[in-house]
């Protein structure tokens, strides 16, 4: 079966790479896969998304990726972000925290940043309400 | 006599305890440049990927976006300049400075009025003390800087370079701002761990062969791979102008953010070598005194005996008279 060669880097280091059977990610446009054979395309990732890699052994990995882009050519797919997070690292009872906290802070254009990254990441955990 | 052999062993022990100071802060810093240039390299992956994606896109826009086309009458020119927090760094902080006002007689020769940012508390006592106006300063995080912090400097720095779309001549345009026309930045590009040479290179307006500079060896393999391949069409969403709208900002940050890893690793190399040279001179130094002390300890015992070999004589031979 074909397989897209995924990478998923972020600024300060790569984050994974490896062979995978499909990519679901959320556009600025919309939700979107990709599967083998997608056509070129750039888009920009939705604030606040995740990114879900279906692997060569057919496990899900989700992703929360904060202000990224997707690249998709003939050879694979690129994920870009300025910090992106796997889910099994993430940790649900600060991301937790940090919601309360951004929350709290009310409409301060950082807190609303912040309050998104932290969504996301509870979205990838699985633990969002 | 006596009197110099106590200072020169309080001078010694002086000496001593610098040179302990100078070898910890060598092996610090050496540390440090590994993990450094580790850094570096995990940035790398990110710049080539964004650089390839800006390429492609690139390729397949228009290419008038502010940030990439040359304003007819460039006014102003913001200059950031990377240099340490801290001293103890040789001659790290002078290059960087030294390489920026010649970039700034460049600019003033040009016609462009420069704006200064500065990263580094060095940088900023250096131009507070010649009473230079600063636009703005940021400290703290010479030495390991984060991607939070590149993005602090690049978003004033992008906001300015926006602010100064609308200027009129000479003067602020519709918004009330008067922003800047250019962007340049000066670092200390790390070569290798005995060769560190400040650079000085302009950001803003992009040229786009500049867009390439990160993809050299990639490009020679796909070539040799025999494939002088068309750039694929892209699909894009949103709409290419959107996509680069969002997309240079985020280069120019990671282009900040590059150059200020590869200062962080130049310091700490920088900071290696004088401390390397200082302890080894103050060693040179302890050598010296050390041997001062004992010429003194032993001219002090050759005069103690000739006085009591000169009494006993003079004992002697007032004896041998009786």
């Amino acid at each position: 079966m074909a397989t897209l060669q995924v990478e998923l880097v972020a600024v300060e280091r790569k984050i994974w790479s490896g062979e995978a059977t499909s990519v679901i990610a959320r556009t600025t446009e919309g939700e979107l896969g990709v599967l083998p054979g997608h056509a070129p395309l750039l888009g920009q990732l939705a604030e606040g998304g995740v990114v879900t890699i279906r692997t060569e052994t057919g496990e899900d990995m989700v992703i929360a990726a904060h202000g990224g882009f997707l690249s998709v050519t003939e050879k694979g797919v690129s994920i870009l972000a300025e910090t992106a997070e796997i889910s099994s690292e993430i940790d649900v009872e600060r991301a937790r925290e940090a919601l309360r906290r951004a929350e709290s802070e009310g409409d301060d254009p950082d807190a609303v940043a912040a309050a998104r990254r932290a969504q996301s990441r509870l979205r990838a955990a699985g633990a969002s309400d | 006599m006596a009197a110099s052999l106590r200072a020169l062993r309080r001078r010694i022990r002086s000496t001593q305890s610098t040179k302990k100071i100078f070898s910890a802060q060598e092996l610090i810093a050496g540390a440090r440049i590994v993990r450094a240039q580790a850094r570096v390299e995990a940035s790398k992956p990110y710049a080539r990927e964004i650089t390839r994606v800006l390429s492609a896109l690139a390729s397949s826009a228009s290419l008038d976006h502010p940030l990439l086309t040359e304003p007819e009458n460039p006014r102003r020119a913001a200059v950031l300049v990377i240099t340490s927090d801290r001293g103890f760094a040789g001659s790290y902080n002078v290059n960087v400075l030294r390489r920026t006002e010649e970039l700034l007689s460049l600019l003033r020769q040009e016609g462009k009025e420069p704006l200064l940012y500065v990263v580094g508390r060095k940088g900023e006592t250096y131009y507070s003390f010649r009473d230079r106006e600063m636009a703005e300063t940021f400290t703290g995080f010479s030495e390991q800087p984060g991607y939070a912090d590149a993005q602090r400097v690049g978003e004033q720095l992008i906001a300015a370079f926006t602010a100064g779309l609308d200027d009129e001549d000479g003067g602020a345009g519709a918004d009330g701002i008067a922003g800047v026309d250019e962007l340049h930045i000066v670092y200390t590009e790390f070569r290798s761990l005995l060769s560190q040479v400040p650079v000085a290179k302009r950001m803003a307006p992009l040229e786009v062969e500049e867009v390439e500079e990160f993809d050299y060896e990639r490009e020679e393999r796909e070539r040799g791979a025999g494939a002088t391949e068309i750039a694929p069409s892209y699909e894009f969403e949103p709409s290419a102008e959107g996509l680069l709208d969002a997309l240079l900002p985020k280069y120019i940050t990671t282009r900040i953010y590059a150059a200020m890893l590869e200062a962080a690793a130049s310091e700490s190399a920088s900071r290696r070598r004088a401390m390397k040279s200082a302890s080894d001179n103050a060693e040179e130094l302890a050598k010296n005194l050390s041997r001062q002390a004992n010429q003194a300890r032993q001219a002090e015992i050759t005069q103690e005996i000739s006085e009591i070999v000169g009494g006993a004589d003079a004992l002697v031979s007032a004896g041998s008279n009786d």
